[in-house]
């Protein structure tokens, strides 16, 4: 019986997406040096390349609260 | 005590009906009697309950809405308002609707609840939430056992696998049913998701029931994230499809709402890749201009370039003072011919020219008179070219003195 619940791969996508976002963002405002507009680049690829990767092995997660006669949630994993 | 006619009473008595707020619109749960229908169109009857009894009238325009007329003995729910019939001195029932009792009376009863929450503002349009662009946790409520379930999780796991979703079953009709589904729903407030969905496989009207339920309205209106409904087929309404954040119409619907589109994810990494490549390009392109040009400024500013300027300077000076010294020059020179001229007119040796000589002492004295001469001595005679020694002959008588070879020369 656990009450808290591990972050959901959904929670890691949104982050790396959301940095994607500013990197593109921000190498297309244009006025970074030539070095950190590199290193921006490629942290920019590989965020990109971990966004896809977490859609490709993406298996959805089913939880199931057991009806535990009051109303604390029980939480049992089951198959999807 | 007041003395009235007949018809000022019934003017008195129709306005007191009138100002009445309650039976300007009221449900009445009666059985027909003594139906009729008039050729013009309208109906008259009386609603019995018992002992009790009165006058309805249904005009044509709502008799003429009616799938069926009503027949006598028939259960009813009517709805309309009372007024007071002045020329036959009546209270009556004017009906705008009227329903079979049983199915008529839960309707009733939902149409009386609909109104209520939507006075209370459960309905109000400026309170619905937006749904979450990516919801991680998506809670379910709904039945463990119906085809709902399976069907939302199955249109889940191919658009967004990336969530999780927390299932909160809870039965769907029945007594108690409604108890389960506001325990469901407070156990997923309590553990947070993202988006609750609410949903039944369709069912008979009364199967829906459930989800009517003041309490289930009212705990969906107190859910801290949005709710979507998906209750029944296309064509049901229930009360929480008024109180959702949004009402989808069938439970596959409601899970292709909450879920955004894995394939159009995928497309969004795609263009950000794009943005990225184009973003990198542009700038190297800019880098590369950005040298070009620098270069550029270098080179004008470069101190070979000022020296070259400078040299091209210092020969123009050069050229100048050439040209002014031997301008000088040329005019130096013509003066000194002119004086050189001058000069030489003046010399003795010009004299010598015409044929005179000098005559010096053997120590180089110029001799100017005969006296400073004696016999023998020897002499110097200088001629234009060249110079010879001479003896002074001895004195003759005719030698006269300076004056006297003046007086000579002037005869």
């Amino acid at each position: 019986m656990t009450r808290t619940i591990e972050p959901a791969p959904g929670d890691e996508y949104e982050m790396l997406y959301s940095r994607l976002q500013q990197i593109v963002e921000q190498l297309e405002s244009g006025d970074l040096p030539l070095a950190q507009a590199l290193a921006l680049y490629e942290e920019g690829v590989a965020t990109a390349e971990a966004c896809q990767r977490l859609l490709d092995h993406a298996a959805l997660r089913v939880r199931t609260l057991m009806d535990g006669g009051d109303r604390s949630p029980a939480v049992t994993e089951t198959d999807a | 005590m007041q003395l009235l006619t007949v018809s000022q009473l019934n003017v008195y008595l129709r306005d007191l009906l009138d100002a009445d707020d309650l039976l300007r619109d009221v449900w009445v749960a009666g059985e027909i009697s003594s139906f009729s229908r008039h050729f013009s169109g309208h109906c008259y009857f009386t609603l019995k309950e018992g002992e009790a009894q009165i006058g309805a009238v249904m005009w044509k325009s709502t008799a003429s809405r009616l799938a069926t007329l009503p027949v006598n003995g028939e259960a009813v729910l009517a709805h309309g308002r009372v007024a007071f019939y002045e020329v036959r001195g009546q209270v009556q029932l004017y009906v705008d609707m009227l329903r079979p009792a049983g199915m008529g009376l839960l309707q009733a009863q939902f149409e009386r609840l609909k109104e209520r929450l939507a006075a209370e503002g459960l309905f109000d349009p400026s309170r619905k939430r937006p749904l979450p662009l990516l919801p991680h946790r998506i809670g379910i409520v709904t039945s463990p056992t119906g085809a709902a379930l399976q069907d939302m999780l199955n249109i889940l796991r191919r658009r967004y696998p990336l969530a999780e979703v927390i299932f909160a079953p809870c039965r769907v009709q029945g007594a108690g049913a409604a108890d389960t589904i506001i325990d469901a729903l407070y156990a997923l407030y309590e553990i947070g998701v993202d988006v609750i969905i609410v949903a039944r496989g369709g069912g008979a009207a009364e199967d829906l029931w459930t989800f009517n339920d003041e309490q289930v309205a009212r705990a969906v209106f107190a859910s801290p994230v949005p709710v979507v409904s998906g209750v029944g087929h296309e064509t049901d309404t229930t009360i929480i499809d008024f109180v959702a954040d949004v009402r989808a119409p069938t439970p596959s619907a409601a899970a292709e709402l909450v879920s955004p589109d894995i394939a159009e994810l995928t497309d969004d990494i795609a263009q950000m890749r794009n943005r990225l490549g184009a973003a990198m390009t542009q700038r190297l392109a800019n880098a590369r201009e950005t040298v070009a040009r620098l270069k550029l400024h270098l080179d004008l500013r470069s101190p070979e370039s000022r020296i070259r300027r400078d040299r091209q300077r210092i020969d123009e000076f050069i050229r100048r003072a050439t040209t002014t010294v031997e301008r000088r020059i040329t005019l130096a020179r013509a003066r000194l011919d002119g004086e050189r001229g001058r000069l030489e007119a003046l010399s003795p040796l010009a004299t010598l020219e015409r044929g005179y000589a000098v005559v010096q002492s053997s120590q180089g004295t110029l001799i100017t008179d005969a006296s400073q001469v004696a016999p023998d001595e020897s002499i110097e005679i200088v001629v234009r070219r060249g110079h010879f020694r001479a003896r002074v002959e001895p004195q003759s008588p005719a030698d006269s003195t300076a004056n006297d070879w003046k007086k000579q020369i002037q005869t």
